[in-house]
C-alpha cells in the first residue's frame, strides 16, 4: 500500500478549539462551540476534553456502513469505548484524506473503503494511543510499557488511572512515534464483534439525521432546471412568461445544461417548470429508439472487438467440439434511482469562493467541476459531507453532474442568493447516467469427455466512460476477462458503442451483467454434461480455493443435496468481484398460476478479515435485494431519444412482499479485508435465472424476467 | 395564507394552496425528517400521521388539510413508536435511512391496528413504502420485535 502522506507530517499533533457546525432545532445551518476543548493527535483523530473521541471519516455514508467501520479500525488500536466515538466526514483535502486506491483522489467507491483505509486507520488508532501512553508515562512518573489501556481509560499498577480525555492536552504536544505496533488480530474486541451498533441508527430512526437535501440556508433560493428530454440536445428558444407568474418563483436563467428556475420552495420551482416553454434542438441528439439501438448492438456482435483475453485457439476448438451452443444475452440500461433524489446545496462568493453540502462521493471530481465552472481555486471550494441517501454508484461521477449543475446557477445569478438544486424522481430515472444496455454472445462447448472446451464471448455496449472504439472498455469485461473456470481455449472481447447518452458504474460495474451470463452459461454447460451445477463448478475451480470455498459454503448451509417442495427449484451462481467472494444459493416456487416467487436466498460470503460482521451481512442482504428487484422488473428503454419510464411506478422497486428471507454465511478468515458494498449483487440474478429454469425448463437470457415471459406472484 | 397543525403547533403559511403538505413541512416549517423520494405516492418516504393515520404528504395540498392534527417522525412519540424505534435499532435496520421516517410512521401504523402483524399482514401494509437499500428483511424482523415488546 502507498500513501502520498509523509506519515510525520499528518501524525504532527495540533491543538483546535472546536467548532462544529451543526444544525439547530429550526433546521438552520448554524455554527456553534462545542465548549469541550478539542485536541487533534493526527487528520483522523481528535479527542476532546470530555472524553468523547473524533474518529474523522474519509468516506461518505450512503448507507454502507463505512462511518461505522472507520471508526470501529481507530477505536480498535485506540483501545477506546465504543460509546465515545463521534464520527465526522472529513473535509476536501486529498493530501490527508486521499483514496490509497485512487492515487491522489479523495472519493469513495469500488467497494475500497475499509480496504484502502484499514491499515492507515489503524496506525493512526495505534500512534494516537501510543502519545497517551507516553503522556501519561511522564505525569506519573512511570515507564510506558507498564501503562494500560482499556475502553478509553489508561492505568497503572500503582492505581493510578486517566480517561482519555485527560491527558489528551499533554498526549497532543508529544511528536509521533514513526513505528508503533499494530495489535494480533486475535487481540482484537472492537473489529469482528457482530453486537457493534451502527453509529448511524440513532439518527436514521428519529429523523435528525442530516442529508444535503435536509440542509437550508438563510436567503436560499430553490432550484429545479429543464433539461433537454433527449441526450445530446440543447435549448433553441425559450419562454418563461407563465414560469414567472407562478407565485413564489424568483428568476428564470439559461444555463449549460438546460433552463433553471429559481425558486422560494421547491413546489414553486417545480410548477415554475412545469409552466415553461422551451424549443429544443435535437440535431445532435440521440434520436433513436431502443429497438434500433439492439439492431445496432446485434450488428456489432458479429464482428470483431477490442480483445480482452485471448488464451489457445477457441476456432479449432468451436470446430472439434462435441456439444456446443451460441447464447445470446440482453441487459438493459438501469437507472440507479437511489432513494434520495440528487440535489446539492451551494453558496458562492464571487471572487472568493464557494461552499457545498452535498451526500458526497468524491470531494476530489466536486471541487475539480465545480472550481472550473465558478474560475475559482480548488481549494476555494469547501465540501462539506452530508450523509447521502444512496446513491449505487450515482453519486461518484467525474462530471460531478449535479454539483456541476448546482455551480451553474449559483453562477448564473452571480452569488446573490445561496442555491439548493433539486433534481426531481422523473429527473433522476430520465437524467442518464446509466448502468450501459449491452449485449453479449457467448460460445461454449464440451469435448467429448463433457469438459468445456472453449470459451468465446464478446460484449457490446456504451462504455461506462467515453473511450475511443478501438480502446478496451475494461469495466465492461470484469468479471469475464478474467474468468475464472479452467477451460483451455478463451477469448473475450469487447465492441464500445458511440452514443451521447450517458453512462456510470451502477453497483458492481461490469460484474452486474458478467457475473450474469458467465454464470447461466456455466449452469447451461453442467446441465450438457449432465453434472451436478455445484460438482461441474467445483472441478473447473481447483485453481480459485476462496472461490470454490465459498461455493462449498453456500451449498452446505443452504442443503443443496437435500430435496425441496413440489413446484420449488434451487439455483447457484458463484462470483469474484471487488477481491471479495460470493455464491448465492436461490430457491423459488411456482404457483398453480405459473408465477414465481423468490423464497429464498443463502449466501456465503469471503471477504477477508470481517471488520463489522453485521454490516456485512446487511450489504449481502441489500446487495441481493437491490439486484433481486432490478432482474425481475427493471429496464430504461427509449423511445425516439426519449426516455420511456418517468417516476416508480414504470420503475418498479423491490417492495416488502418481493423479499426472500436472507442468511448470510461469513467465511472466517484471517486474509486482508476487502469490499461489501457491491459484491453481494453479481451472483444474485443468474442464481435466480438458475432457480427459474429448474421450475419452467426455460432459460430467459434477456433480462429483465418480468418483461421476458416470466410473471412473479 | 394557509393554517396547520403540526406537532401540536399551528403554524400559518403563506404558500399557493396546490402546495403539498410535504413540502410546506420541509421547506417552510423546517421539519426535514419527513423526505421527498417520488413525489407520485410511490414510495412512502413522505408518510406523516393525519390524524393518526399514516398518509403520503406529497399528496396532500395545503388548502385540504384543515384542521387535521399532523405528526412528523420528530413528534413520534408514545408506547408503539418508542417499541418501533427501539426495534429498529436493535435490529440495525438502517442503511442510508432515507426511507426510514416514512417506513417507521408506516410501521407505527400497522401496529395500532394489528398487535400481532404475521408476515403476510407487514408485506400487504408495508409494500407502498420502497426502500432502495433493500432493508426489508430487517424491517419484518424489527416490526415483529417491536410487537412483542408491546405485547411484554
Ligand atoms: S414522496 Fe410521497 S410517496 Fe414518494
Ligand atoms: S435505508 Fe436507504 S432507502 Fe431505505
Amino acid at each position: 500500500m502507498t500513501s502520498n502522506t509523509s506519515r510525520r507530517h499528518f501524525l504532527k499533533g495540533s491543538a483546535a478549539v472546536a467548532l462544529i457546525v451543526g444544525f439547530g432545532a429550526g433546521g438552520l445551518l448554524e455554527a456553534r462551540a462545542n465548549s469541550a476543548a478539542e485536541k487533534s493527535f493526527n487528520p483522523f483523530i481528535k479527542i476532546r476534553s470530555d472524553n468523547k473521541i473524533i474518529a474523522v471519516v474519509k468516506h461518505f455514508e450512503m448507507g454502507q456502513g463505512t462511518s461505522t467501520g472507520l471508526t470501529t479500525i481507530l477505536a480498535e488500536e485506540l483501545d477506546a469505548d465504543w460509546d465515545d466515538m463521534i464520527v465526522e466526514f472529513a473535509p476536501a483535502d486529498r493530501k490527508n484524506y486521499a483514496n490509497l486506491f485512487w492515487g491522489g483522489s479523495q472519493g469513495t467507491g469500488g467497494s475500497s473503503s475499509i480496504a484502502n483505509s484499514f491499515t492507515q486507520y489503524r496506525k493512526a488508532g495505534a500512534a494516537a494511543r501510543d502519545m497517551l501512553i507516553r503522556a501519561a508515562a511522564g505525569e506519573w512518573h512511570v515507564p510506558a510499557s507498564e501503562i494500560k489501556t482499556s475502553k478509553g481509560v489508561l492505568s497503572h499498577a500503582s492505581g493510578k488511572t486517566a480517561r482519555y480525555g485527560d491527558m489528551a492536552a499533554a498526549a497532543a504536544k508529544l511528536n509521533p512515534a514513526e513505528d508503533v505496533a499494530l495489535k494480533k488480530p486475535q487481540d482484537f474486541t472492537l473489529i469482528g464483534n457482530a453486537t457493534l451498533p451502527r453509529k448511524d441508527s440513532a439518527s436514521k430512526t428519529d429523523g435528525s439525521a442530516i442529508f444535503a437535501m435536509d440542509v437550508k440556508l438563510p436567503d436560499m433560493l430553490y432550484v429545479v432546471v429543464a433539461r433537454p428530454p433527449r441526450f445530446g440536445g440543447k435549448v433553441k428558444s425559450y419562454t418563461d412568461k407563465a414560469t414567472r407568474a407562478v407565485r413564489g418563483v424568483v428568476d428564470v436563467r439559461q444555463i449549460p445544461r438546460g433552463i433553471a428556475v429559481y425558486a422560494k420552495n421547491t413546489w414553486a420551482a417545480i410548477k415554475g417548470r412545469e409552466a415553461l416553454e422551451v424549443d429544443w434542438d435535437f440535431m445532435e441528439a440521440e434520436n433513436k429508439s431502443t429497438a434500433e439501438m439492439e439492431a445496432h448492438y446485434t450488428d456489432l456482435l458479429t464482428k470483431p472487438g477490442n480483445i480482452a483475453k485471448e488464451e489457445g485457439d477457441v476456432d479449432k476448438a468451436w470446430d472439434s467440439a462435441a456439444k456446443k451452443i451460441s447464447l445470446n444475452f440482453n441487459f438493459p440500461f438501469l437507472a440507479h434511482a437511489p432513494m434520495e433524489p440528487q440535489n446539492c446545496v451551494i453558496r458562492y462568493e464571487p471572487g472568493k469562493g464557494a461552499e457545498i453540502w452535498d451526500g458526497c462521493q468524491s470531494p476530489s471530481m466536486t471541487q475539480d467541476v465545480v472550481s472550473k465552472i465558478l474560475g475559482l481555486e480548488v481549494d476555494a471550494v469547501k465540501v462539506n459531507t452530508t450523509y447521502a441517501g444512496g446513491s449505487f454508484g450515482r453519486r461518484a461521477n467525474f462530471t460531478a453532474d449535479y454539483g456541476g449543475e448546482a455551480a451553474m446557477a449559483a453562477l448564473a445569478i452571480e452569488g446573490r442568493h445561496p442555491v439548493k438544486l433539486i433534481w426531481t424522481r422523473e429527473d433522476d430515472l430520465k437524467g442518464g447516467y446509466y448502468r450501459p444496455m449491452h449485449l453479449e454472445r457467448v460460445e461454449v462447448a464440451l469435448d467429448d469427455n463433457n469438459a468445456p472446451s472453449l470459451w468465446r464471448h464478446r460484449i457490446t455496449g456504451i462504455p461506462f466512460f467515453p473511450l475511443p472504439a478501438d480502446k478496451l472498455d475494461r469495466s465492461a469485461v470484469e468479471g469475464v476477462s478474467n474468468l475464472p473456470y479452467a477451460i483451455p481455449n478463451i477469448k473475450v472481447d469487447q465492441h464500445n458503442v458511440k452514443s451521447p447518452i450517458s453512462t456510470l458504474w451502477w453497483r458492481s460495474v461490469g460484474h452486474t451483467h458478467t457475473a450474469f451470463s458467465k454464470e447461466v452459461t456455466i449452469d447451461i454447460l453442467a446441465e450438457m454434461a449432465g453434472a451436478d451445477p455445484v460438482a461441474f463448478r467445483l472441478n473447473l475451480l481447483k485453481d480459485h480455493p476462496r472461490q470454490a470455498g465459498v461455493l462449498k459454503l453456500v451449498a452446505e448451509k443452504a442443503g443443496w443435496d437435500t430435496p425441496l417442495p413440489d413446484g420449488w427449484g434451487r439455483g447457484v451462481a458463484v462470483h469474484e468481484s471487488f477481491n471479495s467472494f460470493v455464491a448465492q444459493v436461490v430457491e423459488v416456487s411456482r404457483n398453480k398460476a405459473g408465477a414465481i416467487k423468490v423464497e429464498r436466498v443463502v449466501c456465503a460470503v469471503d471477504c477477508g478479515i470481517a471488520v463489522n460482521p453485521d454490516v456485512i451481512t446487511a450489504q449481502m442482504e441489500g446487495g441481493i435485494g437491490y439486484g433481486l428487484g432490478t432482474v425481475m422488473r427493471n429496464r430504461i428503454t427509449f423511445d425516439q431519444g426519449e426516455v420511456v419510464q418517468d417516476n416508480f411506478p414504470d420503475y418498479e422497486p423491490l417492495r416488502m412482499s418481493d423479499m426472500p428471507k436472507v442468511e448470510v454465511h461469513i467465511m472466517p478468515s484471517m486474509e486482508k479485508p476487502t469490499g461489501v458494498g457491491e459484491p453481494g449483487l453479481p451472483p444474485c440474478a443468474p442464481a435466480l435465472g438458475n432457480a427459474i429454469f429448474q421450475v419452467t425448463g426455460e432459460r430467459i437470457t434477456v433480462l429483465p424476467f418480468g418483461e421476458n415471459g416470466i410473471k412473479f406472484a | 395564507m394557509y393554517q396547520v397543525t403540526v406537532n401540536g403547533k399551528k403554524h400559518q403559511v403563506d404558500v399557493d394552496g396546490d402546495t403539498p403538505l410535504l413540502w410546506v413541512i420541509r421547506d417552510e416549517l423546517n421539519l426535514t425528517g419527513t423526505k421527498f423520494g417520488c413525489g407520485v405516492s410511490a414510495c412512502g418516504a413522505c408518510t406523516v400521521m393525519v390524524d393518526g393515520q399514516p398518509q403520503r404528504s406529497c399528496q396532500m395540498p395545503v388548502k385540504g388539510v384543515g384542521n387535521a392534527s399532523i405528526t412528523t417522525i420528530e413528534a413520534a412519540t408514545g408506547k408503539i413508536a418508542h417499541a418501533v424505534q427501539t426495534a429498529w435499532r436493535e435490529k440495525e435496520v438502517v442503511q442510508c435511512g432515507y426511507c426510514q421516517s416514512g417506513q417507521i410512521m408506516q410501521a407505527i401504523g400497522l401496529l395500532q391496528e394489528n398487535k400481532t402483524p404475521t408476515d403476510q399482514d407487514i408485506d400487504a401494509y408495508m409494500s407502498g413504502n420502497a426502500c432502495r437499500c433493500a432493508t426489508y428483511h430487517r424491517i419484518r424482523a424489527a416490526i415483529h420485535v417491536a410487537a412483542q415488546k408491546l405485547e411484554a
